[in-house]
């Protein structure tokens, strides 16, 4: 068994950020993670990173942006820690060496982003995730950290308590996928989940292959609650064919949106008088579905972003990845011609319920960055707040998961914090098929017993669930999963419907049911990548079931979440978190109320208009 | 799944391929749609497999009619221990062609739709994770980044060359990353504050000097190209030179780091071994000039040797 103070789970901003600071925090730390660091899909964020850099800017400011972003859906503690701590941090990356973009007197550069009052987005080039991963990487290799690469976590190691907020995580059990093995990593301190989005969720996603949500997922069986899931971020720029992003910085920059009239429909249809473009993204991608779903998309299917205007110099400065992306993926010459967009799955603003510490409900469980849910984007995440995300608080996780001492959370979390229950009812009930027997509820190490012992017995117990995958004969995991992507593409998407919410939980259940039936057909010990993908393929049931429960529970229309039957913001009603819990495959929804009050001022929900 | 699609093996080892048969019109009822509310979730789902199934049908139909077009791809197939893979061979695969598919997306079909255990390293899809460094018609392409219909048919897909080749087309990466490692790959200035950091200037010509070397994405295309590195494991390699270049030509580093660095890169097994044969420059998927680079290395390795004379 492997051993160490900090365990962190997955490499891309996050868990590189919580890595170094617990590292300096004294901890003996160490990363897990299926890919090699640098293939981590941060890598892959173009625009920037907010932060209020300047004088005539402040920290405040970013704050109520961001909560009007939120559409007054994150908690005021969560965002206003975030917009005081990014300056900071980002100071420090500069200190790291990231290759920012510059200004004439050799400060970072900053540039508008869409839902932001003041230009506080600091970027390097249209790769500044790139950048960030990778000066990152650089600082962990230079600390010594150490990663074990391509070892895929499947479960963590929990007690069994029936009250979630008694448990404790002991660490992990994890595939090593170049040899088959399956091992425990003992956290004598504590396990930081920084796993990433979800993407996989969707058909049509800028997310990478390996965003399966799967940190998501097994904090949730584990007794974490999911918070606001059926919050997902729909890009509004993604390239039609693959789904690649093209960033909005192109906007920043005074990219044009058109329809095939020729339109700049955000202000000629009347979206976004004032912002247009730079509206926040919800905004933004129901337009465009609107213009395509009613006969003014180009071949019915995307709208134009033209950048042509910007001219060569502009765009090779700022925006050269851009054409490169266009080219490769979609045979556009952005400098020649406009380039084909439409809404794709990008972020998902729910996830692990955290404290501004990181910390969960489980004693000795964290999560930080997109997989978390501390809340910060509420309802609707703005452009540029991620980034900042994945650091602030992969920070934080990383200095109280190593035992620094911080100010207490202000963030409430675990069932204790329930306020009142949800009374949705679908047609098909969702959860596991059979919950009393559902085999990988919590790990059944009893409450007592050694930590050692707790992740002996998750490590036997997900040994038995692998072999019996590879021994088997069945169903392949690939039609499920594209099950599962067809249905939440069709039903749980932009728009949403009662009906077509309802049709998503139906189908979900039968994929559930088909799951049952799995196994793989590659018998290799060896590298064998049809078995993780099937692990993935459990997560990603677990996932799609809590956004569309989400979906439906929310009957208001409020950021990313529209409804068809109820097309206002409720504030009266619906100023609360939804929140699943697994409950050993009994699903629990509840709600908990958003905090408005903050330290800079109490945010009044204010009509969102841009 | 006609049979157009299915694979062939030039082997005596038998690919399978999954071959789903489409039931014939005549014994497969039109179903019919029944009412909104009316209808069981049971209905509604074989409605659906019916419908389905009459899709495939004609889907079948169309491509015997039109020949839909496929291309074979013919993919290295290796796995130590699984019987009939342990010598390594080709198979072959009948993809459908898409307008705009790349190798990448023949290769997660081939694997999605016959042989779910074909195996390769890939995630963002987008050029940017750096994964799926692959050699296709015998050059060093990343799988998404490469367009089908760029490429002459068959096309031929193997690991990269001068890797240990793990399983089919993955390739054990770890002495690549030792070379990363061994330039010292991270930030560290001569004295670092230890709080209240203020921001640090660089010019724009600087930042503009460094750009290009920073785009890698750590694929090993270029040393896998490189003979040099073929033929002498201990030499740093391109990929390893060119992050080296990031940082002794980054201003903000200092100047007493800038000196060890160059000790480095000037070594037995540095920058000196280049045989400036441009392979490492022309299959860089980021278009970073590496070959350029490490010849300015030797002109600051020079430099900094003749200011001790």
């Amino acid at each position: 068994m492997h051993e160490h103070d900090v365990i962190v789970v997955g490499a891309g901003g996050a868990g590189l950020r919580a890595a170094i600071a617990a590292k300096e925090e004294g901890a003996d730390v160490a990363i897990v993670t299926k890919l090699h660091p640098v293939r981590s899909h941060t890598g892959a964020a173009e625009g920037g990173i907010n932060a209020a850099l300047q004088e005539e800017d402040s920290w405040e400011d970013h704050a109520y942006d961001t909560m009007k972003g939120s559409d007054f859906l994150g908690d005021a503690p969560a965002i206003e820690t975030l917009t005081k701590d990014a300056r900071e941090d980002v100071i420090q990356l500069e200190h790291w060496g990231m290759p920012f973009s510059r200004e004439e007197d050799g400060t970072v550069s900053q540039r508008p982003f869409g839902g932001l009052s003041y230009p506080r987005t600091t970027y390097a080039g249209a790769e500044t995730g790139h950048h960030l991963l990778h000066t990152m990487y650089e600082q962990v290799v230079k600390r010594g950290i150490e990663v074990y690469e391509e070892w895929y976590v499947t479960d963590l190691a929990v007690t069994d308590e029936d009250d979630p907020e008694d448990r404790t995580c002991h660490g992990v059990a994890a595939y090593d996928i170049k040899n088959g093995a399956v091992e425990g990593f003992r956290a004598r301190d504590s396990v930081i989940l920084a796993t990433g989005g979800l993407g996989q969720v969707f058909d049509h996603t800028t997310n990478a292959v390996a965003n399966t949500g799967d940190g998501q997922a097994m904090a949730y069986r584990a007794g974490v609650p999911l918070e606001d899931m059926e919050f997902v971020q729909f890009h509004p720029t993604s390239l039609p064919s693959t789904g690649v992003l093209i960033s909005e910085a192109v906007r920043g920059e005074g990219g044009i949106l058109y329809n095939a009239e020729g339109e700049r429909f955000m202000f000629e249809r009347g979206y976004a008088n004032n912002e247009g473009e730079l509206a926040s993204r919800d905004v933004v991608s129901r337009a465009e579905l609107t213009e395509i779903n009613e006969g003014r998309g180009i071949e019915d299917e995307y709208v134009h972003l033209d950048m042509r205007h910007l001219g060569e110099e502009r765009i090779m400065d700022r925006l050269e990845n851009i054409l490169h992306l266009a080219a490769d993926f979609e045979g556009v010459d952005g400098l020649e011609e406009p380039m084909p967009v439409k809404p794709g799955q990008h972020y998902q603003m729910g996830g692990i319920e955290t404290d501004e510490n990181g910390e969960t409900c489980i004693e000795g469980l964290y999560a930080a960055g997109e997989c978390a849910c501390v809340s910060v984007h509420g309802a609707n995440r703005l452009g540029g707040n991620a980034l900042p995300e994945l650091f602030v608080f992969g920070k934080r996780a990383g200095y109280h998961a190593a035992g620094r001492d911080m100010k207490t959370a202000e963030i409430p979390t675990g069932p204790s914090a329930r306020s009142e229950a949800g009374d949705v009812s679908p047609a098909v009930e969702p959860g596991a098929i059979e919950p009393a027997t559902d085999e990988d509820a919590v790990a059944d190490g009893g409450q007592t017993a050694d930590p050692t012992a707790i992740v002996d017995q998750e490590v036997e117990a997900e040994r038995e669930r692998i072999e019996r995958l590879l021994e088997d004969d069945g169903t392949n995991h690939a039609d499920i999963r594209a099950d599962v992507q067809q249905t939440m593409t069709e039903y749980v998407n932009v728009f949403r419907t009662e009906e077509g919410i309802e049709t998503a939980l139906e189908d979900l259940q039968d994929a559930r049911r088909d799951y049952q039936d799995v196994a793989v057909e590659d018998p290799s010990r060896t590298f064998n990548t049809d078995l993780i993908h099937t692990l993935e393929t459990r997560n990603i049931i677990d996932l799609a079931e809590t956004i569309a429960l989400g979906a439906l529970a929310r009957t208001e229309f409020r950021g990313a979440h529209w409804r068809a039957e109820h097309q206002t913001r409720k504030d009266d009603e619906w100023l609360k978190h939804t929140m699943i819990a697994w409950n050993n495959g009994d699903l629990d929804l509840y709600y908990v109320p958003v905090i408005l009050d903050g330290e800079s001022k109490t945010y009044e929900p204010v009509d969102r208009s841009y | 799944m006609s049979a157009d699609t299915d694979p062939e093996t030039d082997t005596e080892a038998e690919v399978e391929a999954e071959t789903e048969t489409p039931p014939p019109a005549d014994t497969e009822p039109e179903p019919s749609v029944p009412e909104p509310g009316t209808e069981s979730h049971q209905d509604r789902r074989m409605r659906e497999k019916g419908e389905q199934a009459i899709a495939r049908e004609e889907a079948a139909a169309d491509a015997a009619a039109e020949e839909i077009e496929t291309v074979e791809i013919r993919v290295y197939r290796y796995d130590p221990e699984v019987e009939g893979k342990t010598t390594p061979r080709f198979d072959a695969f009948h993809v459908p062609i898409e307008e705009g598919m790349t190798v990448l997306d023949a290769l997660i079909y081939a694997r999605d739709e016959f042989d779910s255990s074909l195996t390769f390293r890939h995630s963002c899809r987008q050029g940017v994770c750096g994964s799926d460094a692959l050699f296709v018609n015998g050059a060093q392409r990343l799988g998404c980044q490469t367009q089908i219909s760029d490429l002459e048919a068959p096309v031929q897909i193997e690991p990269l060359p001068h890797q240990e080749v793990v399983k089919d087309l993955v390739v054990d990466m770890q002495h690549f990353y030792e070379q990363m490692d061994a330039v010292e790959p991270y930030f560290d200035p001569d004295e670092e504050p230890e709080e209240d950091l203020e921001e640090q200037r660089q010019t724009r010509e600087n930042r503009e000097k460094i750009k290009l070397s920073t785009r890698c994405i750590q694929c090993g295309a270029c040393t896998s190209s490189c003979n040099v590195a073929a033929g002498d494991n201990q030499y740093l390699g391109p990929a390893a030179i060119n992050k080296a270049y990031r940082f002794v030509m980054d201003k903000r580093e200092g100047e007493d780091r800038r000196k060890q660095r160059l000790e480095t890169v000037k070594q037995e097994h540095g920058v000196w071994r280049c045989q400036t044969q441009f392979s490492c420059t022309e299959v860089c998927p980021k278009d970073i000039p590496l070959t350029e680079h490490i010849q300015e290395l030797k002109r600051e390795a020079i430099k900094e040797d003749i200011k001790f004379w």
